[in-house]
Parts: C-alpha cells; sequence; structure tokens
C-alpha cells in the first residue's frame, strides 16, 4: 500500500516536472519563436512551406481553417482507407494478410483520423507492415496534430481582440508534428526499443514449444509465434498523441508492446505528458499562468479521485476470485493479490490501475489490462471518464478545448447565480458561445446513450457480447462511451467487428470529433473579433479554488447524471449481483 | 465552396508529405536505430541456444508438467496465426471474462482444484492469486514470487533437488522493481524452466 502510493506520487511528480518545461517549448513552438531546434528544422519547415504554397503568416478566419481540418482529414479518411482495402496487393506484407472487408477498413479508417483508435481487428492477423507504417503511423502523428492546432486556432481567438485571424492551420500542422510530435516520438521509441519493444521489418518468428500444445481435436502443436514488425516507431506516438491503437491485438498488455516496468513508466508518462503541458502551454499564451493551473488542477482532482477507486476496487477483487478463501489476493512484498484476471504480473494492481485511469481520462485508449476483467465498480471508473467527454487532460488538445467548453458553461451559471454578463478569460459569452458550448458538452452523452441504446436493441448485437447479463450490457455501452469520447479503449470481449457495429461505432467517432471541433472554432472565431472587457470587483475570477470547484461540480452535474441510469443497469447492477 | 476548392490540393500534397516524413522516413529511422544500437532486443529477445530457438524471453508458454514450474493460466488459440509452411502455431489470448459472475466462480474452482491436485505438500496454504487467473496479454512470461515459492516443494520432489535448489534457480530469474519502486518482482517461468531442464545454464 505504502508502494502504491510513492508509485503514484512519483509518477505525477514526474509527469508535472516534464510538463512544465514542455509546456513552454509549445508555447515557443507555436507563436513562431526561436527554441533550440529551429536552426535545424526551419529548412525543413520553410520547404514543407513552399511545397504547399502557403504563406504561414496568413490568418484564416475560423471557416477557412475549419475547411481546412476538413479537407485535410477527407484526404486522410481517403488514403488510409484505400490502404486498408488494398493492403494484400501493397508492399512489407511478410505475413501475407489479405486486404480489409469495406466496413472494417471504414471503421478502422474513421478510428484513426479521429484520433480515437478503436480496433475492431487484431493487429498481428489482419495489418500488414506497409498498413501499419504508412497508414496507422501517419493518422497517428497527424490526427494529435491537428487536435493540437484547433486548440491553438481558440487561444488566439481568447487573445486577439477585434480581428479575424486565428493563425493558418498548415503551418500550425507542420510545426506541430515537426518541432513536438517527431522528436519526442524518435526519443520515446528508442527508449522503448531498449526495453524489448520489437522494431524491423522481418516476418513473424516461430519457436519451439518446450512442452507441446494439445488442441480440443487431439493435434499436437509443437511452435509458437512470436510476432514482429515495425512496433516500437507506432507505439511511441499512439502514447505521445493520444491514440491508443496498438500494433499487437493485446495493446500495451503484450509483452513486446510493453516488456517491463519502465517501458511501463514512460508510456504511462507518455500518455498524460501533451495534454498536461497544454495546460501550462495555455496560461503561457494567453499571458495569465494562473488560468492555465486552474484548469490544471481541476483535471488533476478529477484525476486523482478515479485513479483512488480503480485501484481499491480492483486491490479488493471480488468473492468470486476469493473461491472460499483457498486463493490468495493479499498485496505483500511478494505479489500483487487483488484482481489479477486480465492482468499482468510485472504490473500488478498498481500499475494496471493507473494506466486504466490514465488511459481513459486521455483520450487514449491503449490498455495494459484488460478492462472486460475490472471489478464490476473498478471498471465504471474509466467508463465514467470516458462519458463525461474526455476532459480530464482528455486527447491532445481535443481535451483542454472540451474543458474550455465546460469552462464557458461553468461562468454561465455562476454568471446567471449573480445576474451579471457572464465573461472568461476577458472576453464576454453570449448567446452564441453559449449554444456552441452546450453542443460541445452534450454531443458526448447523446452519441453515447442514443448509440448503445440502438445497439442493444439490434438482435444481432447480442451474438458480440462475451458476457452475459448487466455485464453484457456494460460490454456495449464501453464500446460507444469509447467511440463517443474519441478513446478507443475497448471491453475487448465484445466481437466489434460486425457490419452493424463498425458503421455504427465509425459514424459516432465521425459526429463526436468534428462536430464539437467546428464549434470550438466557431466559438474562437467569434471571440477573436470581440472587444476585452476590464476586470472589475464583479468579474468572477476564473482562477480560484471557487472556480475550479465549480467547474468539478458542473462537469459532474452533466456528465454523472446523464449516465446514472445507464450505469445502475450495467455495473452498478452487476455489483450488487457480485455481492450477493 | 471557394474555400474548398483552396484547401483540398494543399490538403492532398499535406497528406502525402507527412506521409513520407512520419509513414516512411520516421519508423525506417528507428528500425535503423534499434538494428544497429539493441539488435537481439528490436528483434524479440529470442531464447537461441546451439541453434534451437526455445522462445522469446518475453512470451509466456504453457507448462502443465508437474516437474515444471506452471505459469499464468493461458487461454492457447491455435487458429490465429500460423508459421511459414502454414501449419497452425500456438498464441495466448486474455480471457475477457468478469471476474463477478456465477461461470467465474465455478472456473476459479476448478483451477482451484487441479493445482491443489498437483501441490498437495501445500495443503495448508492458500494459492497466490496469479495462478488462479488469465493475464492481460495471455501471455504473460512472468508469475510473482509468492506463486513461484508456492511450487518449491513440488519442483524439488519431481526433480529430486532439495528446496535450497530450486530456490537458487527461481531466485536467478527472479526481477526486482524498477528502482525498488516501479511495478512488481516477478520470476521468469520459461527461463526457470530451461534451467531445471539443463538447457540454460
Amino acid at each position: 500500500m505504502e508502494n502504491t502510493i510513492v508509485q503514484y506520487g512519483l509518477c505525477i511528480a514526474i509527469l508535472v516536472a516534464l510538463a512544465v518545461p514542455l509546456g513552454g517549448y509549445i508555447g515557443k513552438v507555436m507563436n513562431g519563436e526561436k527554441v533550440f531546434l529551429t536552426r535545424l528544422l526551419s529548412p525543413v519547415e520553410r520547404l514543407i512551406y513552399r511545397t504547399l504554397k502557403i504563406n504561414k503568416e496568413e490568418q484564416m478566419g475560423w471557416k477557412k481553417y475549419a475547411v481546412s481540418i476538413g479537407a485535410f482529414s477527407l484526404f486522410s479518411f481517403v488514403f488510409l482507407f484505400l490502404i486498408l482495402l488494398l493492403q494484400g496487393v501493397l508492399p512489407l506484407n511478410p505475413q501475407g494478410v489479405k486486404g480489409m472487408s469495406p466496413d472494417l477498413a471504414f471503421n478502422t479508417a474513421v478510428s484513426y483520423v479521429t484520433n480515437t483508435n478503436w480496433q475492431a481487428y487484431k493487429g498481428e492477423v489482419s495489418m500488414s507492415y506497409f498498413s501499419q507504417m504508412a497508414g496507422l503511423t501517419v493518422q497517428n502523428f497527424v490526427s494529435a496534430a491537428v487536435g493540437i492546432s484547433v486548440l491553438f486556432a481558440l487561444i488566439r481567438g481568447f487573445v486577439k481582440v477585434k480581428s479575424e485571424g486565428l493563425g493558418n492551420f498548415w503551418a500550425d500542422l507542420t510545426r506541430i508534428l515537426l518541432y513536438i510530435l517527431i522528436p519526442l516520438s524518435i526519443l520515446v521509441s528508442v527508449l522503448l526499443v531498449s526495453q524489448g519493444v520489437v522494431q524491423n521489418l522481418n516476418r513473424n518468428e516461430t519457436v519451439e514449444l518446450i512442452e507441446p500444445v494439445v488442441t480440443e481435436d487431439g493435434d499436437e502443436i509443437t511452435e509458437a509465434t512470436v510476432p514482429m514488425g515495425p512496433a516500437a516507431s507506432q507505439i511511441a506516438i499512439k502514447q505521445l498523441g493520444t491514440n491508443g491503437g496498438g500494433v499487437f491485438g493485446t495493446n500495451s498488455a503484450f509483452p513486446l508492446e510493453n516488456p517491463t516496468a519502465l517501458s511501463n513508466l514512460i508510456e504511462l508518462i507518455s500518455i498524460l505528458l501533451i495534454p498536461v503541458s497544454l495546460c501550462f502551454t495555455f496560461g503561457r499564451n494567453i499571458r495569465d499562468k494562473r488560468q492555465g493551473v486552474a484548469l490544471f488542477s481541476a483535471m488533476l482532482i478529477l484525476l486523482l479521485l478515479a485513479l483512488s477507486a480503480t485501484f481499491a476496487a480492483e486491490q479488493s477483487g471480488t468473492p468470486q476470485l476469493k473461491a472460499q478463501e483457498s486463493v490468495n489476493i493479499e498485496q505483500t512484498d511478494g505479489q500483487a493479490g487483488g484482481n489479477m484476471e486480465g492482468k499482468e504480473a510485472r504490473f500488478g494492481i498498481a500499475d494496471s490501475a493507473m494506466w486504466a485511469t490514465f488511459t481513459t481520462a486521455a483520450a487514449n485508449g491503449s490498455v495494459n489490462s484488460m478492462h472486460d476483467s475490472y471489478t464490476p465498480l473498478g471498471g465504471a471508473v474509466p467508463l465514467l471518464l470516458m462519458q463525461i467527454g474526455e476532459v480530464v487532460f482528455g486527447g491532445a488538445g481535443s481535451g483542454l478545448y472540451g474543458m474550455i467548453g465546460f469552462a464557458i458553461m461553468t461562468v454561465f451559471i455562476a454568471g446567471l447565480m449573480v445576474g451579471r454578463t457572464p465573461e472568461y478569460l476577458g472576453k464576454k459569452i453570449e448567446a452564441h458561445e453559449m449554444k456552441m458550448a452546450c453542443i460541445i458538452c452534450l454531443m458526448t452523452s447523446v452519441a453515447i446513450l442514443a448509440g448503445s441504446g440502438i445497439a442493444a436493441l439490434v438482435p444481432a448485437v447480442e451474438k458480440s457480447v462475451n458476457n452475459t447479463g448487466a455485464h453484457a450490457l456494460t460490454e456495449i455501452l464501453y464500446a460507444f462511451s469509447s467511440a463517443g469520447g474519441n478513446n478507443g479503449s475497448s471491453f475487448a470481449g465484445l466481437a466489434a467487428n460486425t457490419v452493424f457495429l463498425n458503421l455504427s461505432l465509425g459514424i459516432v467517432m465521425a459526429l463526436v470529433r468534428f462536430i464539437p471541433m467546428m464549434a470550438i472554432l466557431s466559438v474562437a472565431g467569434n471571440m477573436a473579433k470581440k472587444k476585452k472587457t476590464a476586470v472589475t470587483t464583479g468579474t468572477l475570477s476564473t482562477c480560484g479554488p471557487l472556480f475550479v470547484g465549480l467547474l468539478i461540480f458542473v462537469i459532474l452535474l452533466i456528465g454523472a447524471l446523464s449516465f446514472l441510469p445507464a450505469l445502475s443497469l450495467g455495473p452498478i447492477a452487476e455489483y450488487f449481483q457480485m455481492i450477493g | 465552396m471557394k474555400l474548398w476548392k483552396s484547401a483540398l490540393p494543399k490538403a492532398f500534397v499535406a497528406v502525402l508529405i507527412f506521409t513520407l516524413l512520419c509513414g516512411v522516413m520516421y519508423p525506417l529511422l528507428i528500425t535503423g536505430i534499434s538494428q544497429l544500437f539493441f539488435k537481439e532486443k528490436a528483434d524479440g529477445s529470442i531464447i537461441e541456444i546451439e541453434g534451437v530457438k526455445y522462445g522469446s524471453e518475453l512470451l509466456g508458454q504453457q507448462f502443465s508438467g508437474e516437474e515444471y514450474l506452471w505459469g499464468r493460466i493461458m487461454n492457447v488459440n491455435t487458429e490465429m496465426l500460423k508459421n511459414e509452411d502454414g501449419d497452425p502455431t500456438a498464441y495466448g489470448v486474455p480471457s475477457n471474462l468478469s471476474p463477478a459472475g456465477e461461470t467465474y466462480a465455478k472456473l476459479v474452482k476448478e483451477r482451484v482444484r487441479k493445482i491443489k491436485e498437483a501441490n498437495p505438500q501445500m495443503e495448508e496454504e492458500k494459492i497466490p492469486v496469479d495462478l488462479v487467473t488469465v493475464s492481460g496479454s495471455g501471455q504473460d512470461p512472468h508469475i510473482s514470487v509468492e506463486a513461484a515459492y508456492y511450487q518449491i516443494p513440488r519442483l524439488a520432489e519431481k526433480r529430486n533437488r532439495t528446496e535450497e535448489e530450486i530456490q537458487g534457480v527461481i531466485d536467478k530469474y527472479t526481477t526486482g522493481r524498477f528502482l525498488g519502486i516501479f511495478g512488481e518482482k516477478t520470476v521468469n517461468v520459461l527461463e526457470v524452466n530451461l534451467a531445471l531442464d539443463g538447457i540454460l545454464k
């Protein structure tokens, strides 16, 4: 127990210690200020601008910015879709995997373009190395970059006074990739390979089993497969870009994706590094650091609450695991104890619970343990974190702009209480902003509840669930929450590769990604036009503990109340069945 | 419409540029660095002794013989992956079962019975939980120290060696926590078994 607390404390301390300077660095890069990589990379940057025929100083209006994102995402989708369909005849395919079915290719392409990385396939069975590299790895990078660029468009909207422009999308995209995501990924992937993550282009390795496996038909299997591929390069960006799609089926639980306690620590920190840094960048670039710290504090408090709840539920295990006191589930120096179903021995309960919390708080979605095998309440926490809209640090860029949506909602509610026109960061919040904030805050809930409601009524979906009763409903709810939060983690027992689920989840992912994104850009465009209002004694401070408390309250109010009925039928019902 | 017309060509070229940069140059650079500096690790940490590949030190194998150290419970799939000749090979997968249901209670009971039967020396002791559960990857190469120690009396008897000798082998293939803090203490099951067979020295 003490060790767990020390582990959690240290991990968060390292995270913040890295995020503060990185936040400053990102802020400089996005303002076009000089950084230590400028000398090395500016020729490449200029070459890209010349090829794209853009003027980096151009200030796009919000519509142009939005259309640029739309066009870029459209081509990204088409490229990836075609690669997945045609991978059977494309190069770098030593295992000879076939092209994907159109519905699975659609689902996978939408999933990666929207930074969700939901996976209805198993990487080692249905992906060629070409698809992994030129298809998926690319979208891991650019979908994260798109999310971050929107955040900066919004920041510029707050900073600018009576103007139109939000910056140049193409320049933002290029800078984020060249100066932030690629250098960090090179660093992380080399560290991961040093721990044993595979990185090659060889065919899968076959090894001799010491003890042959006898199948149900009586056949003797004497060999096992060790899968290969360009894994580390994709895993680094899958964590840093809050993507989360595993190169292999069991994601970061798989030892060749995450072999040691150190690789686990590196990946855990990578999951939250950019979302946390962006809080500090936000404060820096709007020239009021306290605003960034306030949003960071609200997120950290929610994260710690969720972390303690998950850990406590998983460490206590279930009565079924104890099997009338014949199994030892105590946490000691020699064993992790607790609910070890679906968890790896090297991570135990502490590191698995921390990962489950981080990955669903950030819209990452990679897993190092199987969430389907969590205890009812332990599995409900990740579920709720996705349902409140991925705003507890959330996706790269998208988490923070979602949180700002909630902040706008909070100042509005607070403004109503005292009867003043609400303001945020010196800009008046009026009808248009409120409409958009409502879309941002409610889109996720609507998509999740309508989606899982419909799915639960479709007879074919019944065949996809792996468990029965309340837990089966939770599997469906989890799938739609994951798609609806652009998270991508799964209760992996659900056999999700069916035409209905591929299409419906694909549509949900696209809606919850692009509608709030367009809404936030229109807020940004509107904000840029407004004048700054002076701070008076009547202005609600948005950086004190009062505001942080209110913000947490509003998030829980919207998130928790929308989902209480669904959660009662799923995990809560299962909990009461469990204790008998 | 005018906005789209000017954005589409840029978007097309941008996707090409970043595919080249992030999808070709970057992964090849990392492959090059990895093969140069960490070849054995980048190629899957294969244990190869006198030309025989016994497995990856990072992937678990199923052991059910009483003379071997047992690992996590494995669901072995033989249909997912094939070798170069198209013959089926073994590959572990997770259970994805809820640990709270009736079905699960029955499963654990059956696993407990099997383990108790194989370890009569430990009749009075509770079984460490990792021995009755399937791992997250389905191919966990490790078990906890308690789970390994639980099996020492049986291994000593079946192998005609002292308990101290068996413990010595287990301790040799035990990894501590990173910096004494992060992760859990683990025993590598495949390595212990290769050592017990005298293959790994």
